[in-house]
């Protein structure tokens, strides 16, 4: 059984739904005894950093993640949700993350050669380098809204997608993943990644 | 790199889709479910949903259809008509639209965009402006097209973009229809305005005008059409097929 994590961050709809697509019991949840009973972890999210790491400080969701995590319980983080397993982040300013992972989200803005739209949105190609996650997936097509994105997450990092630069795609260490796309947004690609998800 | 997309409208009135006609295997053309899961599953790379309905009760039938389509299908999805408030995105978004697409209530509300903007992010607020030549000048359309609101439409537009737009759909009216291909001129004129996601719409009619469009225009991100999709006069996969033969950066 997957437990979504509600902290008032972004519409859970499409991820509960991709989930019951492919055959797996999926709940939304904000209460840490109830997410306590799934199997796995799903950190969703949109918007802006440092909101989404007060709301989910201030329902005490960030100590509940970081014990499960600890406990060897599979957490899928996905895009914000990806950006949050960071140490910290840059944007406006610098603010904490869960520190799952070593690394730090910073701006396109400045990074990114001339001539490209920010944020990085719509459909680009996987280059997998290693993991479970995206195992067989290499070459293939996932959907991206973002204007951050993940740096020296080296030992994490699974796949790039190339924006002028390669931008961290997907991360992954032991039983902690992350997609900086969107898995239910993916169309069968991305059906594909959940049930990798869900078969860990 | 990211790709082009390649995405089809479908206008829905009273949860039926309008238009949809002409399809094997598919049971009920009509159905905005079956027509957005075909499209999902031949190559679309985003849907958009326009409603057309005026009625109360035609617009809680979209919202149930809205709610299925997105329990069913998992690509992007574009939600518009009849958007006029904060409430309205609220709606529509928690039924699992991804993007919302404002026309006359960006018009009839200056301040509806930068609002929107705040609460659910620029990449959620999708500006759709009809455009039409009058006299020499692009001017902004309200009602579907039908009433000329006197504003110069490039400027309009930039200012819209500024104020939080993340994306723009150009809906020439001049060219819709007709199938002589898309605005070109038009749409290089909003290119060079604004630095956004600009989606081509109206005046497609056959893949050598998506062929034109990219080539003309590369920094037009999206081509959108509905009857020539619908009607099966142009497949989306043999579409998107003709496009990478042509080097144009597609998912395939």
């Amino acid at each position: 059984m997957v437990g979504i994590l509600d902290y008032g961050v972004g519409n859970l709809f499409s991820l509960a739904s991709s989930f019951r697509c492919i055959g797996q019991e999926a709940f939304v949840s904000a209460d840490p005894r109830r997410l306590e009973q799934a199997d796995r972890l799903v950190l969703p999210g949109v918007g802006a950093f440092q909101d989404a790491a007060a709301k989910l400080r201030a329902s005490g969701l960030d100590g509940f993640l970081c014990r499960q995590a600890a406990q060897g319980k599979p957490l899928l983080g996905i895009c914000l949700g990806m950006q949050l397993l960071f140490q910290e982040s840059l944007e406006y300013g610098c603010h904490q993350g869960l520190g799952l992972l070593s690394g730090r989200v910073v701006a396109m803005e400045g990074r990114l050669p001339p001539g490209l739209k920010i944020p990085h949105m719509g459909w680009n190609r996987l280059e997998v380098s290693r993991g479970r996650l995206l195992e067989g997936l290499d070459g293939a097509y996932v959907y991206f809204v973002h204007s951050y994105f993940a740096q020296g997450c080296d030992d994490a990092l699974a796949a790039v997608a190339d924006y002028g630069i390669p931008i961290t795609a997907a991360v992954e260490k032991d039983h902690i993943f992350g997609c900086q796309f969107h898995p239910e947004k993916s169309g069968t690609v991305g059906l594909t990644i959940l049930e990798h998800f869900c078969g860990i | 790199m990211i790709t082009k997309r390649i995405i089809p409208c479908l206008d829905v009135r009273n949860g039926r889709v309008v238009k949809g006609t002409n399809f094997q295997g598919l049971r009920d053309v009509a159905s905005p479910v079956e027509l957005g899961k075909f499209y999902s599953d031949n190559g679309a790379d985003e849907l958009v949903f326009y409603d057309i309905t005026a009625s109360a009760e035609g617009r809680r039938l979209f919202t149930d259809v809205l709610r299925e389509v997105a329990s069913t299908i998992f690509i992007p999805l574009t939600v518009g008509g009849g958007i006029n408030t904060l409430e309205d995105f609220d709606r529509v978004l928690k039924c699992g639209a991804d993007k919302v697409s404002v026309n006359s209530g960006a018009i009839q509300d200056p301040g509806l965009v930068a609002a929107a903007a705040r609460v659910y992010g620029d990449q959620c607020v999708v500006l759709s402006a009809d455009v039409k030549r009058v006299r020499g000048q692009f001017r902004v359309f309200a009602k579907g097209g039908r009433e000329d609101t006197g504003m110069e439409a490039i400027g309009w537009i930039r200012r819209c973009v500024d104020s939080g737009a993340g994306e723009v759909v150009l809906n020439s009216i001049d060219t819709d229809g007709v199938k002589g291909g898309f605005d070109l001129e038009m749409l290089a004129a909003v290119c060079e305005a604004v630095d956004v996601p600009v989606i081509a719409s109206g005046g497609a009619g056959c893949e050598e005008d998506f062929i034109k469009l990219f080539r003309t225009l590369p920094k037009v991100d999206a081509g959108l059409a509905a009857s020539i999709f619908h009607f099966g006069q142009v497949r989306i996969p043999h579409l998107k097929a003709t496009l990478a033969r042509n080097n144009i950066l597609v998912r395939l």
